[in-house]
């Protein structure tokens, strides 16, 4: 009896120092789920609602305006151009900076970093202070006919400024973390530098690659601040969808705005689902190698 | 390696795609940079301009538009947006451009009828069905408690004419006292509990938001609004005397005779003051220049006592000088979040 009454008690002692009253529980998970109910799921529905407020007939003819069209068209070259070039800048800077010990190599993070800390509208700004007419390069780029702002080349530079960390960022660590040992038996095998790195070395990070490039995608599609500064807002050859959803929304075209914005929305739904999916089979694969990489060592 | 492939062949796709279609439209393009509230207006004129154009010279054309707060697009286009003819709210963000870019002749203003303006406009109040806070005239607007939706008049030309409005009505109004319409002014900002940078995101506010008591804007923006976000919850006040609102026109010299659209500039502008053009105008709530077209939209357009610009500062050098520039009396009067 004694013992029993010790043991019941000993046992609530445990149950109360890891968790909280049903009572207390319930409260914060509720309040947690009533907050992104109302600052999450709302406003997107909301997207989806006033979108075919008018019904589905209305929502497709938003889409077959000759501006709709152009902007989402430039919207996706301007993401065609920039996230190739990023992914293959991205995973050179990773490389350099994961593999090797260099000086300055800590001033080359922090400028990779940079487009993350500087507002997208003054990245804007910055290309217009170079490339405008009262800009260093503007009245010799007119004098040779190359136009760079107002024009989609400087969307897709600045659209490249405001995305280029999303890669790095996302395989510095990675990289980092996985030392260059691997690399080095591949050599000592007998493998040329390509052949380590598309054998080694690409497959090693091909998660987090994956992973960056969706990021780097979504951001590039959707980016409005810095692209709005430059791009003259000229319909049909300069509006990005970002854009075009403001200038709709601003002629009282609710149903066309926000079916454009649910263009967006759908983007970033199934960013975050691809996302989710690329998380899954990375945390397999590591359980994989994990359990493969212990077997050989022993 | 078939990724790669794969990469390259979607980017080839994606630049034949943009490139193919710049070098299939060989017809005659131009581009107006114009400001906010123009969007409508200029859609239907640029359609019924390229109609006329067409039976003119056979010449299939296209107008693009781009628009945004009149200052900021004069800004873009002085940094080089290649605008072959500029629709701006102010005499003054032209000026800009033939003295700090060089892109027309100083004395642009003169080259059209009507000092360039094509049409012309006032400014009036919107106010909340019931109008509950009595508003009438200029002197309901600084009483206290009232809250004035009006853009910021730094960025917005719009917002210029709508700050000019209210400081001329206290001007003339006191027998041209400075220090009057000073304190006028002053107050009447100390009213504006949010400042939009441009003439349309003032009336979203308004309007969408349901931020103010009254809204302060141009009367073709208000008609519009009116019509556009239903009569049953707003009404139009229409102040006994207000400013004539001048917004003006010119083709950009060194744009068209780069691209050699001159011919077709020039004729695009002159055909606003046609009797199509201004019955264009008109329809979109401008108030037309042309007797005759004023004539027969008379009813639209309220009886209302305009002063001029020329009346309360003898012109926009002037007028930038005293109020807008750095420093100058509106930098003084309004503090934010006061």
């Amino acid at each position: 009896m004694l013992n029993e009454a010790t043991i019941s008690v000993g046992r609530s002692v445990v149950a109360r120092a890891t968790s909280e009253p049903a009572l207390v529980r319930g409260f914060l998970i509720g309040a947690a789920l009533v907050f992104l109910g109302l600052f999450l799921f709302v406003p997107l529905a909301v997207v989806f609602a006033q979108a075919f407020q008018k019904g589905i007939a209305a929502y497709v003819d938003s889409f077959r305006e000759p501006a709709a069209l152009a902007a989402i068209r430039l919207t996706l070259f301007t993401a065609a151009v920039a996230v190739p070039f990023n992914l293959v800048f991205g995973v050179a800077a990773a490389w350099v900076i994961g593999k090797f010990d260099f000086i300055g190599k800590s001033f080359l993070m922090t400028l990779i970093d940079l487009p993350f800390s500087v507002s997208p509208v003054v990245s804007g700004l910055i290309y217009v202070l170079v490339f405008g007419m009262q800009g260093w390069l503007g009245p010799w780029l007119a004098a040779h006919d190359i136009k760079i702002i107002f024009a989609v080349p400087g969307i897709i530079l600045t659209t490249m400024f405001v995305t280029f960390p999303f890669v790095a960022r996302e395989l510095i660590p990675l990289m980092q973390a996985q030392g260059s040992e691997e690399e080095e038996a591949a050599v000592t095998l007998g493998a040329g530098g390509w052949q380590t790195f598309f054998r080694v070395t690409l497959p090693n990070v091909k998660w987090g690659l994956l992973y960056g490039v969706i990021l780097c995608n979504a951001r590039a599609m959707g980016e409005f601040g810095a692209v709005s500064v430059v791009s003259g807002h000229i319909r049909g050859l300069t509006n990005t969808l970002p854009l075009h959803v403001e200038i709709l929304y601003n002629e009282y075209q609710y149903v066309a705005a926000f079916a454009a914005a649910s263009l967006l929305a759908l983007l970033a739904l199934v960013t975050l689902a691809v996302k989710s999916l690329i998380q899954w089979r990375a945390a397999r694969d590591a359980v994989i190698r994990h359990t493969g990489g212990g077997e050989s060592d022993a | 390696m078939l990724r790669s492939k794969t990469v390259f062949f979607v980017l080839f796709f994606a630049l034949a795609l943009q490139f193919g279609n710049d070098s299939v439209r060989a017809d005659t393009q131009l581009l107006n940079v114009s400001y906010d509230p123009t969007r409508e207006l200029y859609q239907d004129f640029n359609a019924a301009f390229a109609r006329y154009w067409k039976a003119k010279t056979g010449e299939a054309l296209t107008v693009r538009q781009s628009h945004g707060g009149s200052s900021s697009q004069a800004r873009a286009v002085l940094e080089g947006l290649a605008a072959d003819v500029v629709t701006l709210a102010l005499a003054y963000d032209i000026d800009i451009l033939a003295e700090k870019g060089n892109l027309l002749p100083k004395n642009w203003q003169t080259r059209l009828p009507h000092n360039s303006s094509p049409y012309t406009s006032t400014v009036v109040f919107l106010v909340r069905k019931g109008n509950r806070k009595g508003i009438k005239d200029w002197d309901d607007l600084v009483k206290p408690g009232v809250a004035v939706i009006t853009a910021n008049p730094k960025t917005s030309g719009g917002a210029r004419w709508n700050y000019l409005a209210a400081w001329g009505y206290a001007w003339l109004k006191s027998k041209r006292d400075d220090n009057q319409a000073k304190d006028f002014i002053t107050r009447f900002y100390k009213n504006v509990p949010v400042l939009d940078s441009g003439a349309r995101g003032a009336t979203t506010t308004f309007v969408e938001r349901g931020i103010g008591d009254v809204l302060v804007n141009w009367e073709n923006e208000i008609l519009l609004g009116g019509k556009d976000l239903g009569k049953d919850r707003f009404e139009i006040v229409v102040p006994p005397m207000s400013i004539l609102t001048e917004p003006t026109v010119s083709i950009i010299d060194k744009v068209v005779d780069k691209r050699r659209t001159r011919a077709v500039a020039e004729e695009y502008l002159r055909y606003l003051y046609s009797p199509e053009g201004q019955e264009i105008a008109a329809k979109h709530y401008y108030r037309p220049v042309d007797a005759k077209v004023a004539g027969k939209f008379s009813t639209q357009f309220p009886k209302v006592k305009l002063f001029t610009l020329k009346e309360i500062a003898s012109d926009w050098q002037t007028a930038n000088r005293t109020h807008f520039a750095d420093g100058a009396l509106f930098d003084r009067i309004y503090q934010p979040g006061r």
